[in-house]
């Protein structure tokens, strides 16, 4: 079973986990089998939203909504079940200063 | 059939006796919860039209679990467009040993399962609290929705999305690791005491008391007390056991509120008092002892006083002591020098409470500024407790409660 874990901080908490650390856990979660990818991502000033309506594509600044906390990167991670999702989410070092969000991954049924 | 045909009422008692175990280990083999409740009436349906021919089996629960696992699998394959998925599905519940179902460990194992799934902490507080009723308690949803004064589909709706939050975040089926017991176990304890006290103290409504909740919470924390007799699940059920036993001296018969002091001690349930005391002692000392412990402990010393002046408020001091040292949260403080007020004189709990709220802590608290003016009101600071009654009116909800505050402020102005 597929997890994606989200990690959300606020703008100015983005650098408060250095990115060895962050580096470190992602070899550790890769060793052990757990990690599928992982990415941190730029902040949200550099995010744009794309809408494709009637055919046509707008563009616009930003992320789709303005909130506190900011995605600030994702891990996708394998794990038997919600409890071993939630174990490898704690160990993601953002967490101590944001959150993490664990959503299962759906199965796209064509 | 008629319902005064005995195979009849066999079935039926069995059904109160069973089915929650029949259930639980339905969901483990079939590892959903609706597919579960389904082969659980199937079973039964089932029970209703073979055992007046073929007579009541030796082992009902089995006979149970093992008819409704096959309805399950025949369900499955009748639907005939199933995938390789559900064929494997399939073929694991029908390689499942069967004795795994005729043994006693495996069974209770799997109840508790079912209560650790329905508290688990990935679901909302309301959720939990709506699932382990309906599963656990076997209560309608029509029930909780009344005993909960929430509109049967919003209950309905929390409990569907519960459930399919299990299915498709795959919230395990287990009971949890020793490691990972304590908080665990917490999550559960919660559930169990916001029932009870939804039932013993409702927060709004006419009702002192809404007495099927509190006696749910009872019998659910006695069934966890079977099977996993931790320390905390036994100070729970003490806790809840002698608060009840003060359920016929808590109101009067036009339903007016009496407090604790005020109690006609003669009304307080004596056996539900020594079931509790006794819960106490064997909780009281492991090192696992913890908040409901000591809580349970409080309220069997006032259940062994003759009467509130003749309490041993030394010793219930400095069994808040040793709970705040636990949790050291503001309503802990507040109950602390009420205490402290019954041992020291009214003036001693009157300067802790002071200083409770003059750190901005409780300051909505409706208890806070009810126990202020208490205090006020016997050192004669009329004024004083006659702002603090009227603080306190503003923030219940709760109809018995306000009319007792307003009772307090009448006697004020005489």
């Amino acid at each position: 079973m597929k997890y994606l874990c989200l990690v959300y901080m606020e703008a100015e908490k983005l650098h408060a986990v250095p990115d060895r650390e962050c580096v470190n856990c992602g070899v550790g979660l890769r060793d052990s089998g757990v990690l599928i990818a992982a990415e941190a991502l730029q902040p949200v000033e550099t995010a744009t939203t794309v809408r494709v309506r009637n055919g046509k594509v707008s563009i616009t600044d930003g992320p789709f909504a303005e909130t506190k906390e900011q995605l600030a990167g994702f891990y996708l991670v394998e794990a038997r079940d919600l409890n071993e999702a939630v174990l490898v989410a704690s160990k993601i070092p953002p967490a101590r200063e944001g959150s993490v969000e664990v959503r299962p991954v759906r199965e796209l049924n064509p | 059939m008629e319902a005064t045909d005995p195979i009849h009422e066999t079935v039926n008692a069995v059904y109160l006796s069973e089915s929650r175990r029949v259930l639980a280990t339905l969901i483990r083999l079939l590892g959903d919860f609706d597919a579960a409740e389904e082969a659980l009436h199937d079973a039964f349906r089932a029970a209703l039209e073979q055992w007046p021919r073929e007579g009541v089996p030796a082992n009902p629960r089995a006979w149970l679990v093992s008819a409704g696992r096959f309805k399950a699998i025949d369900g499955m394959r009748r639907r005939k467009r199933f995938d390789p998925l559900d064929e494997e599905a399939a073929a694991n519940i029908a390689v499942e040993d069967p004795a795994a179902w005729a043994d006693q460990e495996p069974v209770e194992d799997d109840r508790l399962r079912l209560i650790f799934t329905c508290c688990h902490p990935a679901l909302s507080p309301d959720a939990q609290v709506a699932l382990t009723l309906r599963e656990v308690c076997a209560l309608t949803t029509e029930e909780i929705a009344q005993a909960f004064l929430t509109p049967a589909p919003t209950l309905a709706q929390r409990i569907v999305r519960a459930k399919a939050k299990i299915r498709d975040a795959h919230i395990p089926y287990e009971v949890p690791a020793r490691t990972d017991l304590p908080g665990r176990l917490d999550a559960v304890l919660r559930v169990i005491y916001l029932v009870f006290n939804e039932g013993y103290a409702a927060s709004s409504g006419a009702e002192v008391t809404r007495h099927d909740l509190s006696g749910e919470a009872i019998r659910l924390a006695r069934l966890l007390v079977a099977l996993l007799p931790e320390p905390e699940a036994l100070g729970i059920l003490a806790l809840m056991l002698l608060h009840d036993s003060r359920r016929a001296a808590r109101a009067s018969a036009s339903g007016e509120l009496i407090l604790l002091d005020e109690q006609d001690r003669s009304l307080w349930n004596r056996e539900q008092i020594a079931e509790g005391t006794r819960l106490v002692e064997r909780a009281l000392p492991s090192r696992d002892a913890g908040p409901y412990a000591i809580q349970a402990a409080i309220a069997a010393v006032h259940a062994e006083a003759p009467t509130a002046d003749g309490t041993d408020w030394a010793e219930i001091v400095g069994l808040y002591d040793v709970l705040a040292r636990m949790d050291p949260s503001p309503v802990i403080g507040l109950n602390r020098a009420v205490a402290v007020a019954m041992r020291d004189g009214p003036a001693a709990g009157l300067v802790l409470i002071d200083a409770i709220l003059g750190r901005g802590d409780l300051a909505d608290y409706r208890l806070a500024h009810a126990a202020r003016a208490d205090l006020c009101r016997r050192l004669g600071r009329t004024a004083d407790a006659r702002t603090s009654y009227e603080r306190a009116l503003t923030l219940t909800k709760q109809e018995p409660e306000r009319r007792f505050i307003e009772r307090r402020l009448a006697e004020l102005s005489k």
